[in-house]
C-alpha cells in the first residue's frame, strides 16, 4: 500500500524530529515527533494504519503490560510496530507507525478516552479491552460515560474482533454492540465502579460465578475463554498453562487477553505463550534494582483497582514497602482515591511514605493504623526502607517515572 | 455508650473518597476510648432511623437522583428526617449536600425535590468547579482554622434564610454564583462542597460533628493532618492548573493530552 505523498513526507519529518529530540536528551521523542506528523497531516493515523494489521489495547489498568505481552507474542512472525513508552495518545501512535516498514503489523496501547477516535482512524483487526475503573477523577468525571462512548464506537463490525473481559460489567457494556466478540473471563476484583447497571441504573449483583442486573437482562456474557488460576480454557476444552515471569493475578489476566488477541491475529496460542513467559519487566514495572545491597522491586499502582492487585504481589510482612504518590496533571490532581484503598492490609509491613503527596498518605495510614515514616525525597525513602531488607516500591504514574529516572544516574545497578 | 455512625449509599455516592469521612469519625472516637460502630447502608437497603451520625458523600448525577429517591423527598416519613428529628447529626458532601436541600438538578438538568433537611437549592452551573477549595468558617461554630478541601462539581447552591453557610470562600468556588460562601448548615445538619475527604484535612470539623453527639473531647495528635492542611492551603493560594481546567468545555477536559 502506497502512502499519500503528504503522509510520507510528514512521517519522515516526524521521525527526524524525534531523532533530534532523542539526541538532545529530551526523552523518547515519540510525542514531539508525532505532533510534527499530525501538524503536517492531520489524517496521518488513518493513512499510516491503512494496509497493515492493527491491534489496539485499552482499559484503565494493564494497558502497557498487555501491549508489551502482545507485541512479544507476535514478534516471532517478524517485526511488530508498537508504542512501548506508554505514549498512548494519537501523537504517540503515529510516531510508532511512522518509524517502521509499511505492511508490518502494529500493536498499539490506546488511552481509554481516545479509543473511539483511534478505532475510527485505524480500522483495527482486533481490540483487547481489559477493565474500566475510576482513575484521574478531575479529568474523567464519569467512568460510565467512557463505557458508553466505547459502546457506540465499537458497534457493528468496525472494530474487527473485540476481545473483552466478561467479568467487568462496564467493559461488557462497552463491547456489547460489537459484531464479533471473544468474551474472556479473566476476573475483576474491583467492583465499586460497576455497582449500578449501565443499561437501566438498577443494582448489579456480583456472585462467585458472575454478575447480573437485578432488574433488566444485562448479565455476564457467556464466555469463549476462561482464565482458571494459571490455565486458559477454551470452549472446546483446549487448555493452555500460563507460565509467566511477571507476578500476580492481574498479569495472568493481561496475558490471557494478549494471547486471545494474538490468536485472533493468527498466532498459535501455545507458541505465543512460550514467547511471553520470560518477559520480566515492562517499562520498569516489576524491575528490580539494587539499593544499599538490597533488592528493590518497582511496582506501579495509580488507582484503587490497581492497588487491589498490588496487595496480592507484595512480599509478606514485615517486608519493607515504600509508597510514593504525586498528584500532578498526569496522575489526577485529586488523590482522594487513597481513601478507597484498604491500606489496613499494609499493617505489619515496614512502611515509608514519600512523594509530593506524602502527607496525604501519612494521614490515610494513621487512620488505617499502619505504622509509617514520612520521607519526602523518594530516593531517601528507598534508602531508608532498604535497611529493613529487600523491598517493594509502589508508586503512581509520575512518582514512578521520577523514581525510575533518578535511580540510574546515581549508579544503582540493574539486576 | 456506643456511638453508631451510618455511611449512606457508598455504592451511589462514593466516587470521591468521601467514605473516608466515616472511617475518620469512627477512629477518632475509638482512639478516645469511646465505642463506635459503623453501619454501611447500600442502595436498596432499609435506612435506619436510630443512628447517631449519618455521612453522605459525592457522586454522579444519576446515582445522586437514585439516592434522593431512597432517602424520601420532602416527606416527614423520610428515615433521615425522622433521625434528625430525634437528634441525629448529618454530614453531607457535594452531591450529598445537594440532595439534602429543598431542590437539586436531576440528570436531565430539570429541578427535582430534595430531602428538605437544609434550606438550600441547587441548579446546574455553566462551568464545572474543579480544584482546591479553602473556606473561612463562620463565627459561632467554634472552628478557628481555615478549612481545606478539593471540589469537583457543576452545581450552584443558594442558601435560604433557614440555613447558614459553613463559611466564606477564600479560594475556589464553593456554592458558586456570586455568593462567595460554601456549604449550608441548619442545626446539626451540615453540608459542604469539600472532598479530600474533608475530615482528613480538617480534624476540628470532625470533632465538631462528634462533639454534637458525645460532648467535649480530649484533643488528639493531628500534626500530620495539620501539615497536610497547611500544604493544601498554600497550594490553593498559588492557584492551580486544575482550577483552569474547570473553565474548559467538558469534552476537552476528558481528552486533554496529559500523559
Amino acid at each position: 500500500m502506497t502512502l499519500p505523498d503528504r503522509t510520507r513526507i510528514a512521517a519522515r519529518f516526524g521521525v527526524g524530529v524525534a531523532e533530534v529530540s532523542r539526541r538532545l536528551g529530551k526523552g523518547g521523542g515519540s510525542v514531539i515527533g508525532g505532533r510534527a506528523i499530525l501538524a503536517l497531516d492531520p489524517n496521518a493515523l488513518a493513512h499510516l494504519s491503512a494496509g497493515r494489521k492493527v491491534a489496539l489495547v485499552s482499559g484503565t489498568n494493564g494497558k502497557t503490560t498487555t501491549t508489551s505481552l502482545l507485541a512479544t507474542a507476535l514478534s516471532a512472525g517478524g517485526r511488530v510496530l508498537t508504542n512501548l513508552q506508554g505514549a498512548n495518545l494519537p501523537m504517540g501512535l503515529v510516531s510508532a507507525l511512522a518509524d517502521g516498514p509499511s505492511g508490518a503489523p502494529a500493536v498499539l496501547e490506546v488511552d481509554e478516552a481516545w479509543l473511539p477516535k483511534v478505532v475510527a482512524a485505524t480500522r483495527p483487526a482486533a481490540v483487547g479491552l481489559l477493565n474500566l475503573t475510576r482513575d484521574q477523577l478531575d479529568r474523567n468525571n464519569e467512568v460510565r460515560t467512557l463505557a458508553s462512548s466505547w459502546r457506540s464506537a465499537l458497534a457493528g463490525p468496525a472494530a474487527g474482533t473485540v476481545v473483552a473481559n466478561a467479568d467487568d460489567p462496564l467493559v461488557a457494556w462497552g463491547a456489547g454492540r460489537a459484531t464479533n466478540v471473544v468474551w474472556v473471563g479473566v476476573g475483576q476484583p474491583w467492583t465499586e465502579d460497576s455497582g449500578g447497571c449501565p443499561n437501566c441504573g438498577d443494582r448489579i449483583e456480583f456472585t462467585p460465578s458472575g454478575w447480573s442486573c437485578g432488574a433488566c437482562d444485562f448479565a455476564r456474557p457467556r464466555t469463549n475463554v476462561e482464565l482458571e488460576g494459571d490455565r486458559l480454557r477454551w470452549q472446546d476444552d483446549t487448555t493452555l498453562r500460563l507460565d509467566l515471569a511477571l507476578p500476580g493475578r492481574a498479569n495472568r489476566a493481561n496475558a490471557a487477553v494478549a494471547l486471545c488477541v494474538a490468536k485472533v491475529l493468527g498466532a498459535d496460542p501455545a507458541a505465543a505463550a512460550g514467547s511471553i513467559s520470560s518477559l520480566g519487566q515492562v517499562g520498569g514495572r516489576y524491575a528490580k534494582i539494587v539499593v544499599g545491597g538490597r533488592k528493590a522491586r518497582l511496582l506501579l499502582a495509580k488507582n484503587p483497582a490497581g492497588w487491589m492487585e498490588t496487595f496480592e504481589v507484595l512480599a509478606s510482612p514485615p517486608g519493607p514497602v515504600v509508597v510514593a504518590v504525586n498528584a500532578r496533571l498526569a496522575d489526577g490532581r485529586d488523590p482522594s482515591w487513597l481513601w478507597d484503598v484498604p491500606f489496613e492490609r499494609l499493617r505489619g509491613h515496614f512502611v515509608t511514605v514519600t512523594g509530593e503527596r506524602a502527607w496525604d498518605l501519612a494521614v490515610r495510614f494513621r487512620y488505617a493504623e499502619v505504622d509509617h515514616t514520612v520521607i519526602f525525597d523518594p530516593l531517601d525513602a528507598i534508602r531508608h526502607a532498604a535497611r529493613g531488607g529487600d523491598l517493594d516500591v509502589v508508586a503512581n504514574y509520575t512518582a514512578f517515572q521520577e523514581i525510575r529516572s533518578k535511580l540510574s544516574p546515581v549508579g544503582i545497578s540493574t539486576l | 455508650m456506643s456511638v453508631s455512625i451510618c455511611l449512606l449509599f457508598p455504592d451511589l455516592l462514593g466516587t470521591y473518597g468521601d467514605s473516608g469521612n466515616a472511617t475518620i469519625l469512627v477512629q477518632r472516637l475509638r482512639w478516645r476510648g469511646v465505642a463506635a460502630e459503623l453501619t454501611v447502608i447500600h442502595s436498596g437497603d432499609v435506612v435506619p432511623t436510630s443512628c447517631d451520625l449519618y455521612v453522605v458523600g459525592g457522586g454522579e448525577d444519576q446515582p445522586q437522583a437514585l439516592a434522593a429517591d431512597q432517602l424520601g423527598v420532602r416527606s416527614s416519613s423520610s428515615p433521615l428526617v425522622r433521625a434528625v428529628d430525634g437528634g441525629a447529626v448529618v454530614f453531607a458532601v457535594c452531591a450529598g449536600l445537594q440532595i439534602l436541600g429543598r431542590e437539586f438538578a436531576g440528570p436531565d438538568g430539570v429541578p427535582r425535590p430534595g430531602v428538605g433537611l437544609l434550606d438550600c437549592s441547587t441548579r446546574p452551573g455553566r462551568r464545572r468547579a474543579v480544584g482546591e477549595l479553602a473556606v473561612e468558617p463562620v463565627p459561632g461554630l467554634g472552628l478557628d482554622r481555615t478549612l481545606s478541601g478539593y471540589e469537583n462539581h457543576a452545581g450552584v447552591t443558594t442558601v435560604g434564610p433557614e440555613a447558614e453557610p459553613l463559611g466564606v470562600v477564600v479560594s475556589g468556588v464553593g456554592n458558586g454564583s456570586d455568593s462567595g460562601v460554601d456549604g449550608a448548615r441548619a442545626g446539626r445538619v451540615l453540608g459542604t462542597y469539600m472532598h479530600g475527604p474533608a475530615l482528613a484535612r480538617n480534624p476540628d470539623l470532625a470533632d465538631l460533628l462528634l462533639g454534637w453527639v458525645v460532648g467535649p473531647m480530649e484533643p488528639l495528635d493531628d500534626s500530620d493532618a495539620e501539615e497536610l492542611r497547611r500544604l493544601r492551603l498554600s497550594a490553593s493560594q498559588r492557584g492551580s492548573v486544575s482550577g483552569l481546567a474547570g473553565f474548559l468545555p467538558r469534552g476537552w477536559r476528558r481528552i486533554l493530552p496529559l500523559r
